[in-house]
């Protein structure tokens, strides 16, 4: 970030600071889900039924079709020439043994690319997608280590592939910051996220912790981690005449579009970006260079391309998750009250992104300390810039605040659980605003009778099973409920009794197509059969992130007001000579495939009575969904109770998780089978972070040394066990749908209680991820 | 020479580096089979070649002039759905969808496998005459396939409801 836009961002963010009062004191019903949805009402419809993915039987039988898998004629393939330099310049290249080679058709550099404006870098602006503002392919520097230097195109990937190891680049390597340490020597600077500082303080917590009773005060790392979507980024485009066709493995359609845009010049509504199935995103699908290099490459030869990242592509033009070192210092009394609360650390990104791991997030509605210092430091590196991957900040963040506590549990001798209950707090800690819904302690209740929690021996290292130790630990996770702005939505009403639904959202797995059609269909007192939910196409209405677990909440805020909107529009066209005649809209519900009267449900008209007596074969509205004040008025939060058993071999330190419980509280559950689906990836992800992930990074060369799948190891059906999930499903007053964002929350919590599970099961305190044996030899 | 692609005889390619995957997804236009590494470290591309899993990524489609392909594709369609299939749908074995052709063909060697007492790192008594298809030693047989959605719970679920003991019999033929 230049010192300008730092000033940009600090301004945006007071601007923010100063409605967000303006919010915190106006009325709940001037706010967004003062008036509570009234689909929280309808307890026996579509929603919370485990219904299965209506996707389901085409992705079983491979034909749900990826973006790189669209044919497109006289279609050629790229494949890329990367840096091998952190920083410098390209100082000469040889492409004339690629060009000759055989099927060859063009090979693109900085010297013959098309011109392109710079990209806009996510949260520059409201629909801006970029991972950084570095030009792509314009000019002789080189960035990072990985940064695509030459694109070659030939008739086919084998051709393409081999060419490609014919360019000679010749590199003039400048000195280039890439150690942490070296970095942190030189100093650090004050994290600023979405334009706000990640700095809060109350009271003096370091005074209160010198004086308190009994304290804990340790330093916690976490290193890089790549989302490893199994689906490589891919893309296919294509010029038709002045539209730029794109078919993107995406999670944010609509930005992209604009994004795109913005660097060729082009009105957004010229770049069409379609993404109906995404194999996995996790914050890594959104817009990196290969997209912007297959349009420039297809562009340069006059063609359609196809552009597949290979697996140490996706490594180096992809970025991941950055490391973190944080300290967690706690003083508590002797019954465990909370005197002071510490947690501040230092993280890693680029000049050119806008994205500090926010690792203090989770902390700052955590618990009731008297005292609070909350901080994050970045340093700048020269690399690949970082990005958002599942829970940002709070999926580390909790691994150090929830180790913490556990410690401070032992060092009180008071039940980790109980612990947690005496801190609960009564409104947010950090803001004041007071809680929408949080029913941690009944997760914590229920989760700890389920799983068996008065069998846990709080001393460490007694419980033995032939040559394994057994141990018990558990964790607060916890997500925050996000809406953002800008979703909007088309809903389409058939005389024939069918309605279509229109939104730019996304399916990546997450089961929104499945969840949103029975939401869809419940709104508007249809069969789910003649419900179709329409989204991954960037032409439809609305600009919807799937990200920050917001998906849902947009959606469900934007069909509402169009469903709305749709009510007001059948109420005029029934006019007099219907039951429905003299009502005001907000009287109105819809059921039994029509409208009624909210509280007289016999006055009841239906849809195709209403269109076919006004003579109209359909009718179609589209509405905005309300800003998203709720966030600013009331805090609003997801929890986990996490409990988790671990095994550790004492032979060879092998830790193996046998047993695992996700205790949530999440607002309404639409569709329990895909949210069980939900909470157990984001656990089993979680299991990854706390016992095998890492990105490992040169610290010399700047480089991934493990850009693989074999080297960089995920969680494997071996390492997973059935992994139970609960929840209270206890509806959020103020949320679409009574219902909060769960994409997330399963990774949060999830590291801390493995390790402390470790912890009980050997005595052994490991405060540095991954857990792996060599930690407990 | 042709290769044998559920039921029907395809040519096979001239370039002899285009591998068995990309001769399905680019050339036959098979694309149920995935790429998530070409490397052989995910398992997405898992086929069936003469009914035994393998890892198409790392085989070249001429190596298997003659042979019987099936992928995805072949073992069912919407309306018409393998038994393994329709339970993945069922337990949900699956979020993004992307590694689950490779999870099921897959499965559906390791049934053969188990069926044929072909042993596991876990499997207790190698000497023995049937091998149980606990959760164990499925999980052990199916972890050359990732799901990073994390499934795997479903998946277990699905393999193990389709490949009770009777079933397995019959893979066994």
């Amino acid at each position: 970030m230049s010192i300008a836009s730092d000033a940009k961002q600090a301004l945006q963010g007071a601007v923010q600071g100063v409605m967000a009062k303006a919010v915190a004191l106006a009325p709940d019903s001037w706010i967004p889900g003062g008036e509570p949805d009234p689909l929280i009402r309808e307890r026996y419809g579509h929603i919370g039924k485990p219904l299965s993915r209506i996707d389901g039987p085409l992705k079983v039988a491979g034909r749900a079709t990826f973006a790189a898998e669209f044919p497109l004629e006289d279609m050629v393939y790229a494949s890329l020439v990367f840096s091998t330099i952190a920083k410098g310049r390209i100082a000469a290249m040889d492409t004339s043994h690629a060009e000759t080679a055989p099927g060859v058709v063009a090979v693109m550099d900085h010297r013959n690319a098309p011109r392109l404006a710079p990209p806009p870098v996510f949260m520059s602006a409201p629909k801006a997608a970029n991972g950084d503002n570095l030009p792509i392919m314009q000019e002789s520097e080189v960035n990072w280590n990985g940064e695509p230097v030459a694109v070659v195109l030939a008739e086919t990937q084998e051709q393409a592939d081999h060419a490609a190891s014919l360019v000679r680049v010749t590199f003039e390597a400048a000195p280039a910051l890439t150690s942490l340490d070296e970095a942190r020597e030189q100093g650090t600077k004050p994290a600023l996220f979405m334009g706000q500082p990640l700095h809060d303080e109350r009271g003096d917590a370091e005074a209160a912790l010198a004086a308190a009773e009994v304290k804990v005060d340790a330093l916690y790392t976490t290193p890089r981690h790549n989302h490893n979507a199994i689906e490589l980024h891919g893309v296919t485009v294509a010029w038709q005449g002045d539209v730029l066709r794109i078919h993107d493995a995406s999670q944010l359609v609509a930005h992209t579009a604009w994004s795109i845009g913005q660097m060729f010049d082009m009105p957004e509504d010229k770049v069409i970006v379609t993404s109906p199935f995404v194999g996995g995103g996790f914050g890594g699908k959104c817009l990196w260079q290969h997209q912007v290099l297959a349009a420039l490459a297809a562009k340069l030869c006059s063609r359609p391309v196809r552009l597949v990242l290979s697996r140490e592509g996706v490594y180096r033009v992809v970025g991941g998750r950055s490391p973190t070192e944080q300290r967690v210092a706690l003083g508590a009394d002797r019954e465990g009250h909370l005197k002071a609360l510490v947690h501040t650390g230092v993280t890693v990104k680029t000049a050119s992104n806008a994205m500090p791991e926010p690792f203090i997030l989770p902390t700052r509605s955590a618990y009731a300390s008297e005292t609070l210092k909350l901080d994050v430091q970045v340093v700048e590196l020269d690399m690949l810039a970082n990005t958002f991957m599942r829970a940002p900040g709070e999926s580390v963040g909790t691994f150090a605040l929830e180790s913490a506590m556990d410690e401070l549990a032992e060092a009180l001798n008071i039940d980790p659980v109980e612990l947690r209950i005496r801190n609960e707090p009564e409104k947010d800690p950090s803001s004041g605003l007071p809680f929408s819904s949080r029913h941690i302690v009944e997760a914590w209740r229920t989760g700890a009778a389920r799983f068996g929690w008065d069998r846990r021996d709080p001393r460490p290292g007694l419980r033995r099973e032939g040559e394994w130790l057994v141990g018990m630990g558990c964790a607060t996770g916890t997500y925050p409920y996000y809406r953002m702005g800008g979703g909007a939505a088309r809903i389409t009403l058939m005389q024939d009794g069918q309605a279509v639904v229109d939104i730019a959202a996304h399916e990546m797995g997450m089961g929104t197509a499945t969840a949103q059609t029975q939401v869809a269909a419940e709104r508007l007192g249809l069969p789910i059969e003649a419900v179709r939910f329409n989204y991954g196409d960037s032409t439809l209405p609305g600009v919807v992130l799937a990200g920050g677990s917001q998906q849902t909440a947009a959606i469900g805020a934007s069909v509402g007001a169009a469903h709305r909107e749709l009510v007001k529009q059948l109420l005029k066209l029934a006019g007099n000579d219907s039951p429905l005649a003299g009502l005001k809209p907000d009287d109105v519900i819809s059921r039994d495939q029509g409208l009624c009267k909210a509280d007289e449900t016999a006055r009841h008209e239906s849809y195709a009575s209403i269109l076919s007596r006004a003579q109209q074969p359909s009718v179609s509205v589209e509405a905005e969904g309300p800003p998203p004040l709720e966030t600013m008025h009331w805090s609003m939060h997801s929890h986990a109770a996490m409990f988790c058993e671990v095994r550790v071999n004492t032979v060879t330190g092998e830790p193996r998780v046998s047993r695992f419980l996700g205790s949530f509280d999440c607002g309404r559950i639409l569709n329990p089978k895909t949210a069980t689906s939900q909470f157990r990836g984001g656990i089993i992800m979680g299991l990854g972070l706390a016992l095998m992930e890492e990105a490992q990074f040169d610290e010399r060369k700047g480089r991934v040394m493990n850009p693989s799948l074999s080297e960089y190891h995920v969680p494997v059906h071996m390492d997973v066990p059935e992994i139970d999930v609960i929840w209270t499903d206890i509806p959020d007053p103020h949320a679409p749908m009574g219902a909060r964002g769960i994409g997330e929350i399963g990774i949060t919590g999830t590291a801390a209680a493995v390790a402390n599970a470790v912890y009980n099961a050997t005595g052994k305190r490991v405060r540095d991820l991954p857990l792996t044996l060599d930690k407990l030899l | 020479m042709t290769i044998v692609v559920n039921g029907a005889a395809l040519d096979a390619p001239h370039d002899a580096r285009v591998s068995l995957l990309d001769f399905l997804r680019e050339t036959c236009g098979l694309s149920g089979t995935k790429k998530g590494c070409d490397q052989g470290a995910c398992g997405a591309c898992t086929v069936l070649a003469d009914g035994e899993r393998i890892l198409s990524c790392l085989s070249l489609a001429v190596q298997y002039e003659g042979r019987s392909i099936t992928t995805i594709e072949g073992l069912g369609q919407p309306g018409r759905l393998h038994p393994l299939q329709q339970a993945f749908v069922e337990h949900d074995g699956f979020q993004c969808g992307y590694c689950t052709p490779g999870q099921i063909c897959s499965a559906v060697g390791m049934a053969a496998e188990i069926a044929r007492g072909v042993p596991s790192h876990v499997t207790v008594d190698l000497g023995g005459e049937d091998i149980l298809l606990s959760h164990e030693e499925l999980r052990e047989r199916m972890s050359g396939n990732l799901c990073r959605c994390g499934a795997y719970n479903g998946i277990v679920e699905a393999i193990a409801e389709t490949y009770g003991a009777e079933t397995l019999a019959e893979a066994a033929e």
